[in-house]
């Protein structure tokens, strides 16, 4: 049933639907009220036998979840920002032990300086550690992305954390009509979590442990092998949950106007705003077509590749920076690409903090590239020239 | 078909409830068949410091998720707000400022150049009508009745249906009232000035 609601709320239905086991989270803002209404569906009964456990610190709910998942829990929790990166030590070790532990990040910068509002360095900070990455656009593919985690992470060809990633305030805190998913229907797409190996006293494992040089390559290498077929796995659940829900929201990417010349690349919220912008553009004549990364990691690598060979320009818009390179979309994609493209490629880092993304803003920065204006390489955009005083 | 698309701009102080205004009046645009987005902006919001929220009404679905720049219309849920904020800013030409304001509309048309800047304006005592029905100086349920008066956008009976399932018990019926009296307030105003 279509309904207004807030984000935040898209999300917590969408998981009481996936049935989770333990629920352990820490408030941060501006993802709390994802875990409020978690505990509000706890507290009414509607969570089933589930555990709703309050931690100390994100620390301590990861370390809570890594216990809850090895002993074969379907496991659920919300962060960001500062949150994210306190667990990074503890979601570094989920993904090498091949926990699926599915969590939501409501992307927020990073300290310091102290800023609550909404970019991506958060979730980059963690882009090595082994776990899937999907932005999303709206308040409903954040709801539809639930239970394709869920399937994906589960997968005993994958087993692996995945991080759903929405914006923080721009999609949290927007109340925006959400087609709410039916329990028969997810019911009937995510099967009951069968773990491969979990902890118990009939049959002892140690998840974790000590690996010397001999071994520890190995286990590393079956990391990169899972998130390979994770690639095809994501691929068959994207495509089964068009099926089911009717709700076709593409592959590893998205690819408007493939006939471009210019293609811009974006990833989250901003690209609904930017669709619109590209078609304005388009018909007025510019040769501009657009690419929404859905999945970070794995990076969509063959599909790049495919969508920018013939490209003559390509905008990056970061919502992060690497600092003394650039932003960590750009530089993959320029990886991916290299040896299949000659496309010159533009580097911008753009809304940080939460800097807004106007209209007038995004469409400047594709004219002036179609025009020339702009040099290929790195640059932040839509922040005011300072002069930086050396003490 | 008609392409519609409404932006519009909630100015007030923390604790009076622009945000849930805005939120508001996104569920029942959603009732009455429009496509409906509201957000805040976000800021380190304390009781009593200015906030902002935004909504966006359209016949089609809403993608542009960048703060409102140039709203339709402009609703202020307190009078003091606008000693600290210029709530006109970029308000279009032919749009209209609706505030809760204790004096009459020809003193707040001074005071914002309403003629120089092509706006209309309707003005509304909220915070004495929210005392007399609520008991407490909260206006976001007024402005939202001000709101659907002045637009005729949304039903007044879609406005009590939201407000009655939002609010719980007594506190329903009571913001229910407030909604209608100030629809109906505001409806005759602007009726008056045409």
């Amino acid at each position: 049933m279509k309904k207004v609601v807030r984000g935040f709320y898209s999300v917590a239905y969408s998981v009481k639907l996936c049935k989770p086991n333990v629920i352990c989270a820490y408030p941060i803002t501006p993802q709390t009220e994802i875990v409020e209404n978690l505990a509000a569906m706890y507290a009414n009964g509607e969570l089933g036998d589930a555990e709703y456990i309050t931690a100390e610190s994100e620390f301590g709910a990861a370390s809570i979840l890594v216990g809850a998942s090895a002993a074969g829990a379907r496991v659920f929790t919300a962060t960001c920002s500062q949150g994210l990166i306190l667990m990074s030590e503890v979601l570094f070790n989920a993904a090498g032990m091949r926990l699926p532990i599915v969590l939501v990040n409501t992307n927020r910068a990073l300290s310091a300086p102290l800023s609550i509002w909404n970019d991506h360095q958060d979730s980059m900070a963690m882009r090595d550690a082994g776990i899937m990455q999907v932005y999303v656009e709206n308040n409903q593919e954040a709801h539809d992305m639930i239970p394709q985690a869920y399937k994906v992470a589960e997968n005993k060809k994958v087993l692996l954390p995945f991080m759903v990633c929405m914006d923080g305030y721009k999609l949290t805190h927007a109340y925006e009509p959400v087609d709410l998913l039916e329990q028969e229907m997810v019911d009937s797409f995510l099967p009951p979590y069968e773990p491969a190996a979990y902890l118990t006293t009939e049959k002892p494992l140690a998840f974790g442990c000590y690996a010397p040089p001999h071994i520890y390559m190995e286990f590393r290498v079956a990391m990169q092998q899972a998130m390979e077929r994770a690639k095809e796995v994501m691929l068959e659940v994207f495509k089964e949950w068009a099926e089911v829900s009717g709700r076709d929201w593409g592959g590893h990417i998205t690819l408007d106007f493939p006939e471009s010349k210019i293609f811009v690349v974006a990833m989250g919220s901003v690209v609904g705003l930017l669709r619109k912008v590209v078609e304005e553009l388009k018909s007025e004549g510019l040769s501009v077509g657009l690419i929404k990364i859905r999945t970070f990691r794995p990076f969509p690598v063959e599909e790049l590749r495919e969508a920018l060979k013939d490209a003559e320009k390509v905008i990056v818009l970061d919502r992060s920076v690497s600092f003394g390179y650039e932003g960590p979309v750009s530089i993959d994609l320029k990886s991916a690409i290299y040896g299949y493209s000659s496309a010159e490629i533009y580097s911008f880092a753009v809304g940080l903090g939460g800097r807004d993304m106007p209209k007038d803003f995004l469409a400047k920065i594709i004219r002036d590239v179609a025009e020339g204006k702009e040099k290929p390489g790195f640059a932040f955009k839509g922040h005011q020239e300072f002069e930086e005083v050396i003490p | 078909m008609v392409k519609i698309l409404i932006e519009v701009r909630f100015h007030g102080r923390g604790g009076q409830g622009a945000v849930t205004a805005a939120d508001l009046l996104a569920v029942a645009g959603f009732k009455e068949g429009y496509h409906t987005l509201s957000f805040p902006m976000f800021g380190a919001e304390k009781r009593g410091t200015p906030v902002v929220s935004f909504l966006r009404i359209s016949d089609e679905p809403i993608v542009a998720r960048d703060e409102v720049y140039n709203p339709d219309y402009v609703v202020v849920l307190d009078p003091t707000v606008m000693e600290a904020v210029n709530v006109v800013a970029g308000l279009k030409r032919g749009g209209m400022l609706i505030a809760n304001y204790p004096k009459s509309s020809e003193d707040l048309k001074k005071e914002v150049k309403a003629d120089e800047m092509g706006i209309k304006v309707a003005t509304i005592n909220a915070t004495k009508m929210a005392m007399e029905v609520l008991g407490r100086p909260i206006t976001n349920t007024a402005m939202v009745g001000a709101f659907g008066g002045a637009t005729r956008l949304i039903s007044l009976e879609t406005l009590v249906e939201v407000v009655k399932e939002w609010f719980k018990g007594e506190l329903a019926e009571k913001n229910a009232k407030l909604v209608e009296e100030a629809y109906r307030y505001v409806m005759e105003v602007c009726r008056d000035e045409d």
